[in-house]
């Protein structure tokens, strides 16, 4: 019998590599033997996104995409599909928390340097991904098409208008229509469903793969590379499995209950998760009191809302995305972590960490005149971050970075 | 390989190449076409018509093009002479911060000398404005000369549509393309003016 089954093995590894690949990337690929809970939003994040896509293929299921029926067939989902409610929760949770991941472990890259040299292209790919994400969360909010839904595409859309000359026709372009319709919303749907998480799994496992390539870096900053033990591995490392894999389970855990907490009992996380106005059908003729944006895009929408001129702020808003692409580059520090690094680099990250947060917490509340001051001193704020960064790391004591991990 | 043969090759691919990619835009072309609004959406956004003959003087009816209200006001005289008087109010009384066809033609904004056809979606944050044709003093101004006041967020326009001073709405209310054929107004087409 046990004759049989390794034979079977056997033949099937012989044309499809199976140990190969498992000692690759998982029993014999190193990983730095100290890391901390940092370390961990990666792996949350890959879950998150498996989440997302099997409760989204259920979703698909009873949802129907016109103008008519999507509303209702939400709110069909919701009452009349049994455990329609949390399917859709465990959707709208997943959103949410898959962003919470994501600038948790964007945050970790700019803490200990994780762009850097030789892993830049690993941070390409991952801001690529938050690119993808962005696109992705957007078009999903739409299909539902409820008041928010509606007016809050209507101001996406008509940024394209900011567009000098090809504007406007970009605008019914990308709606098929001259309001978001039921067309806008069937097509929002097969890129949600379809392109989108395409996209997404594309760069996900180039994302993996080229950090299996060049090595999970560690909060230290030391390179595990350059002390190697007589078979070539690293001296200061661990194997992937099962070392990180049943560490990174205990995190996983804990996720997960917050995970099960807020799609039980708050999975509208008081109107940031899913705003209020969107329990309501989009009416075309009746724009909501106070539009305003999901919370993981708020920082953005502060920054538009911020600068005056339409075109201004489409390009402030787009820049403030585009400019993580180039962090590799605007880092000049000949150490990558920030406990090595000088008193500038916790300043700026400081000071940045909090512009953050306050531009995300202005793009939720209404527009007064203070607000409006405090919009515009944190957009400088966080350009200051990246712009400066090449001088004030370039020009700041660091501490000896030790050899060994 | 020879030297000429490596060059004969190197120019069957620049030509096979340049054959092949010249094809792109021919395989894009339906993929990008098929998301302009389809004949199905053209004709529910195509003009509507409307006989205006029927609105009393000093009256304001609404109808919808493209799924949003368009206003449609018939003056009077009296009206139309008291817009001089709220002119120091206004903001863009030429509409020059927009691209209007109209704003030449008549003191209406519109082709006609009696009636104004306005978008009735708020420049400021698209709700659509209430119409208050009354010379009197109202809780928002107290000396309100007729227009159009939007109720979430206070902007104030005139009896044509012009945005006030101070208020939220950037620019004055959008005239939509439109023309008249004697008692019969038709939104959506221009009849060649614009």
């Amino acid at each position: 019998m046990n004759q049989m089954f390794s034979n079977i093995f056997n033949w099937v590894n012989h044309r499809l590599p199976i140990v190969n690949t498992f000692e690759r990337h998982l029993s014999k690929h190193p990983v730095p033997k100290k890391v901390n809970f940092w370390y961990l939003f990666g792996a949350l994040a890959s879950v998150v996104l498996i989440i997302q896509i099997v409760s989204g293929i259920w979703l698909i299921m009873p949802y129907e995409n016109t103008e008519e029926g999507a509303f209702a067939s939400v709110e069909y989902i919701m009452r009349d599909v049994d455990y329609g409610w949390v399917i859709r929760y465990m959707h709208t949770t997943g959103a949410s928390l898959f962003f919470a991941v994501v600038y948790l472990h964007m945050f970790r890259g700019l803490l200990y340097g994780s762009y850097q040299k030789p892993r830049e292209l690993v941070w390409i790919f991952g801001c690529t991904i938050y690119l993808a994400m962005m696109a992705e969360g957007f078009l999903g909010y739409v299909l539902p098409y409820g008041q928010m839904s509606y007016w809050g595409a209507q101001v996406i859309i008509s940024l394209f208008g900011a567009i000098p000359y090809v504007g406007e026709s970009l605008e019914l372009w990308v709606r098929g229509d001259y309001y978001i319709s039921g067309i806008t919303v069937s097509r929002f749907f097969a890129l949600h469903v379809v392109a989108l998480p395409l996209v997404l799994i594309a760069l996900v496992f180039l994302h993996l793969v080229a950090l299996h390539e060049v090595g999970a870096g560690n909060p230290e900053g030391v390179d595990i590379e350059a002390h190697l033990d007589d078979d070539g591995i690293p001296l200061d490392s661990v194997p992937f499995f099962p070392y990180k894999v049943l560490n990174a389970l205990v995190g996983i855990g804990v996720f997960m209950t917050v995970f099960a907490i807020i799609m039980f009992f708050f999975p509208e996380g008081g109107g940031y998760f899913i705003e209020m106005a969107n329990f309501e059908e989009a009416n075309p003729l009746v724009t909501p009191e106070h539009i305003a944006p999901v919370w993981y895009y708020a920082p953005y929408y502060t920054m538009l809302r911020a600068i005056p001129d339409p075109l201004g702020g489409l390009i402030v808003m787009g820049s403030a995305v585009a400019i993580f692409f180039v962090v590799p580059w605007l880092d000049r520090s000949n150490v990558a972590s920030i406990r090595y690094k000088g008193i500038y680099s916790k300043i700026a990250l400081a000071l940045f960490a909090i512009s953050f947060i306050t531009l995300g917490y202005l793009g939720t509340v209404g527009v007064t005149e203070v607000r409006k001051t405090m919009s515009l001193i944190c957009t400088i704020l966080y350009f200051a971050f990246f712009l400066l960064m090449p001088f004030y790391t370039k020009f700041e004591t660091t501490k000896t970075v030790p050899d060994r991990l | 390989m020879q030297e000429k043969d490596k060059t004969r090759r190197k120019v069957l691919i620049g030509l096979t190449s340049a054959v092949g990619l010249s094809g792109i835009p021919f395989a894009a072309t339906p993929f990008i076409a098929a998301w302009n609004p389809s004949a199905k959406a053209k004709a529910s956004g195509a003009s509507v018509k409307v006989d205006v003959s029927k609105i009393r003087y000093g009256q304001q009816i609404q109808v919808a093009w493209r799924k949003q209200p368009v206003f449609i006001v018939r003056h009077t005289e009296e009206s139309l002479s008291g817009l001089a008087e709220s002119l120091p109010k206004l903001a863009d009384p030429n509409s020059d911060s927009i691209d209007e066809p109209y704003k030449n033609l008549s003191p209406t904004r519109s082709q006609s000398n009696e009636y104004s056809v306005l978008t009735g979606v708020c420049t400021h944050l698209g709700c659509s404005p209430k119409y208050y044709p009354e010379v009197e003093p109202k809780a928002w101004d107290a000396s309100w000369s007729g227009g159009f006041f939007c109720p979430c967020h206070g902007s104030m326009f005139d009896l044509v549509g012009r945005v006030y001073k101070g208020v939220p709405a950037p620019t004055n209310l959008i005239v939509p393309p439109h023309f008249f054929d004697g008692d019969i107004l038709t939104i959506g087409e221009d009849n060649g003016v614009a």
